[in-house]
């Protein structure tokens, strides 16, 4: 069958050393980390009751935040302590990718290895206890020799459960920047290729029953007092983590990262500035799948070096600015508000990806809708669907004032899937962007904003201010500045919205390419 | 009688504030090369007063003093492992081996292993059990008489002059406790020690003993060798007497005065 031989699955297969190598580090570390932490403070809390549901109060608690909401947390708390460090101490650190999935992961990880050591260390007979005593142990042999050992078979099984939860969870620290198994999951939410999101499912699942068989194999060593299980269950996990650090050490420092948003379209235009990039012989790799504050703030610590963004999107939500600006002017005013932190506005692509108000064509004939004035009428009996941050920013406050706009519901959904509840009816309008391919597809029809209450949203390259000067670079990446017109995006979009073999962001990249050179 | 090796003077502890007096107000001398049984029952106090006497707790009132020492005085980690120590049921460490148990003191003590390695198989001869066959075995696999021999040899590995027993041979059958009770009896005086043993049988603590020693409540009712017990005026010591007394009575009866047992005789 067709599924076997799909090219995306070798070209998943391609991604595996750098998102398996990365997944291992950032999980063993958490898990590391977790660990020290862990069971010192077990060990002093088991005989202190108070002490005792506090700390697994507070481990408690963090369980219930989901995990990509800890994940999150931990990015903007990094990045104040990074400011005050680098203000008070003279040292700067990258709270981008790494280090905030780290700390998020050590902490999620706590629980299972808090509640653990204390239930099987107070569970040891305290007979045995006062017998150690009896023979003469000092209270730190007695811990040593008698009760961890004991309580061991309990402790090893939450360190089991929480290398399997770090494992899974880590798959979720893909938006803030650390690259792991997670990359091929979001990316494949977006593309909406199912490929690689089973692909990166199937590796996770893969890698956190092995880890567990690992520790489970030394768990019964030591139990034992086997050697040979002990020994095969450490130079496994030892194995993991130099397999999984040899492509590292390869990687040079000084490759070009590109980074890219949660939505296709920034997939494929990543894709095509890397091929750009490696095409001119600069080594080249991209970070996918970053939350649109995330990317902005790595892009201006130099984590990555470049990116593309909409102007109307800074506008509003870097510079928290308001007021609706001509076009042109918009980009001037931007581009002098960017140099001021250090960034270069390095030129715009030739299409606008800016929301829209979208409903189906046939629908809006039949209603007589042509613009935004027009649906506010009938706005009451009506549903609106957006993506995740649509309904928390600024176009929509302006929207709704602009037009008294007031829907009876609203709904927040997967932007792939928006297209699709729109031209089925479950939704009666959405917003939509003006450079998706889907609206062609389904014949949807975007509504007019005679009151300018959406800013412009040109799409424009954006690069680190380590890179301002790079002139290898900018003549890479020179081609695609105005070459890139909304048909062209919007096809793009549409094939890479496709669930086939030339649906991957790479291959659309390169079709995109063809077609500018022409 | 010449000072003696471990002595109570006044010594009284309560638990729970002053709710509970587990010792009050004991003394209590016990000469070196003696074996002293402690009798009572549950709540008696007993098992507190021996507990005071390795520091396992610490008395509220009162001195203990070993070889003419205050307890107080000495570090207590170094006095447990100068006095050994046998539990009620054994009390082996379930994850050590037999030999590991038996050698855990000296090791503490950071004796050699070469020189541990000997002195277990010494003490398992002592203790009556075969030394290949039970050294690299763990204590589940051991039946409950042959624990309690581990836990005799685990008390004397490092060669104490004292041993505190908590009800040793309480969990036994009755062939397997009379064997081993004469057995330490016999290591009690070949190796020269020092024996105080807790026990709730009276028939147990006279046959054993030298000296028995009564308490309810947390005090000393009577303390003396057999026949001077048997003067003692106090109920209690009357009452705890009778069962074995009774017991004699009857075995007396029932068993002909130069005949074997009528069932079960020498296998």
């Amino acid at each position: 069958m067709s599924l076997f031989t799909d090219p995306r699955w070798s070209d998943a297969l391609g991604h595996l050393p750098d998102y398996l190598g990365s997944h291992v580090r950032v999980s063993l570390a958490a898990l590391a980390l977790g660990l020290v932490i862990s069971l010192p403070l077990a060990i002093i809390a088991r005989h202190r009751p108070v002490m005792r549901s506090a700390l697994l109060g507070v481990a408690s608690i963090v369980q219930t935040v989901p995990g990509l909401a800890l994940l999150a947390l931990f990015y903007p708390l990094l990045l104040a302590l990074a400011a005050l460090s680098l203000q008070y101490l003279g040292v700067s650190f990258s709270a981008f990718g790494f280090l905030p999935a780290v700390l998020a992961l050590a902490l999620y990880s706590m629980l299972p290895v808090l509640r653990n050591t204390i239930t099987g260390l107070n569970g040891v007979d305290p007979a045995l206890t006062e017998a150690a005593q009896g023979v003469g142990m000092t209270p730190r042999q007695s811990l040593a020799m008698v009760e961890l050992p004991l309580a061991l078979p309990v402790i090893m099984a939450g360190i089991r459960t929480s290398a399997v939860w770090v494992i899974g969870t880590a798959t979720l620290s893909t938006p803030i920047g650390q690259t792991s198994l997670g990359n091929y999951i979001f990316a494949g939410l977006q593309t909406q290729n199912w490929v690689l999101v089973i692909f990166g499912c199937v590796a996770a699942a893969i890698l956190a029953l092995a880890v567990d068989q690992l520790l489970a194999l030394i768990e019964t060593g030591i139990r034992l007092r086997s050697r040979i299980h002990t020994t095969i269950g450490a130079l496994g996990i030892a194995a993991l983590v130099i397999v999984t650090l040899a492509p590292s050490f390869a990687r040079s420092g000084t490759r070009i990262v590109v980074g890219a948003k949660t939505f296709t379209e920034q997939y494929v235009l990543a894709a095509l500035m890397s091929q750009r990039l490696q095409a001119a012989s600069l080594p080249a790799t991209t970070r996918q799948g970053l939350g649109s504050s995330v990317i902005y703030d790595a892009l201006t610590s130099g984590d990555i070096d470049v990116y593309i963004d909409y102007s109307g999107t800074l506008w509003a939500n870097q510079f928290h600015r308001s007021e609706i600006l001509p076009r042109e002017q918009l980009l001037t005013e931007l581009k002098t508000a960017l140099a001021k932190q250090g960034i270069t506005l390095f030129g715009e692509l030739g299409f606008a990806n800016a929301y829209a108000l979208v409903m189906p064509r046939m629908k809006a004939q039949a209603l007589g809708i042509r613009t935004a004035t027009d649906l506010a009428a009938l706005s009451g009996n009506m549903t609106i669907a957006g993506d995740y941050e649509f309904f928390s920013r600024p176009e929509w406050a302006g929207l709704k004032a602009a037009y008294g706009l007031s829907f009876k519901t609203q709904r927040t959904m997967q932007p792939d899937f928006m297209y699709a509840a729109v031209a089925s009816g479950e939704v009666d309008v959405i917003a939509g962007y003006t450079s998706d391919g889907l609206i062609a597809k389904y014949d949807l029809m975007v509504l007019d904003d005679p009151k300018h209450a959406i800013p412009p949203y040109d799409a424009i390259m954006l690069l680190a201010p380590k890179r301002a000067d790079d002139e290898r670079l900018r003549s890479a990446l020179q081609p695609l500045l105005g070459k890139i017109d909304l048909p062209l995006m919007r096809e793009a979009n549409l094939r890479a919205a496709g669930n086939d073999a030339t649906s991957s962001p790479e291959s659309v990249a390169w079709w995109m390419w063809d077609r500018m050179k022409k | 009688m010449t000072q003696p090796l471990i002595r109570f003077s006044h010594v009284s502890k309560s638990f729970d504030g002053e709710a509970i007096k587990a010792v009050d107000d004991v003394s209590l001398a016990v000469a070196e090369g003696e074996f002293l049984a402690v009798v009572g029952g549950s709540g008696s106090g007993k098992t507190t007063l021996m507990r005071l006497a390795n520091r396992l707790i610490a008395p509220d009132a009162g001195h203990i003093t070993i070889a003419g020492e205050d307890v107080a005085q000495v570090d207590p980690i170094e006095l447990r492992r100068r006095i050994g120590y046998v539990f009620q049921s054994g009390g082996l460490f379930p994850h050590m081996s037999i030999k590991d148990n038996i050698g855990i003191t000296p090791k503490l003590l950071g004796t050699p292993p070469k020189e541990i390695a000997g002195r277990v198989d010494e003490l398992l001869d002592l203790v009556r059990l075969d030394r290949t066959q039970h050294r690299d075995r763990f204590p589940h696999e051991l039946s409950g008489g042959q624990r309690q021999r581990v836990g005799v040899a685990r008390a004397l590995a490092a060669k104490p002059r004292i041993v505190l027993m908590d009800e040793p041979f309480g969990a036994l059958d009755p062939l397997t406790r009379d064997a081993l009770g004469d057995d330490y009896r016999a290591l009690h005086h070949k190796l020269g020690l020092t024996t105080i043993m807790i026990t709730h049988d009276m028939t147990e603590a006279i046959l054993l003993a030298d000296r028995v020693a009564v308490m309810r409540s947390g005090k000393l009712l009577a303390e003396g060798t057999p026949t001077q017990l048997s003067e003692s005026t106090d109920p209690y010591v009357g009452e705890l007497l009778g069962t074995p007394r009774r017991q004699a009575e009857r075995l007396q009866m029932l068993l002909p005065k130069d005949g074997a047992a009528p069932q079960g005789g020498a296998t």
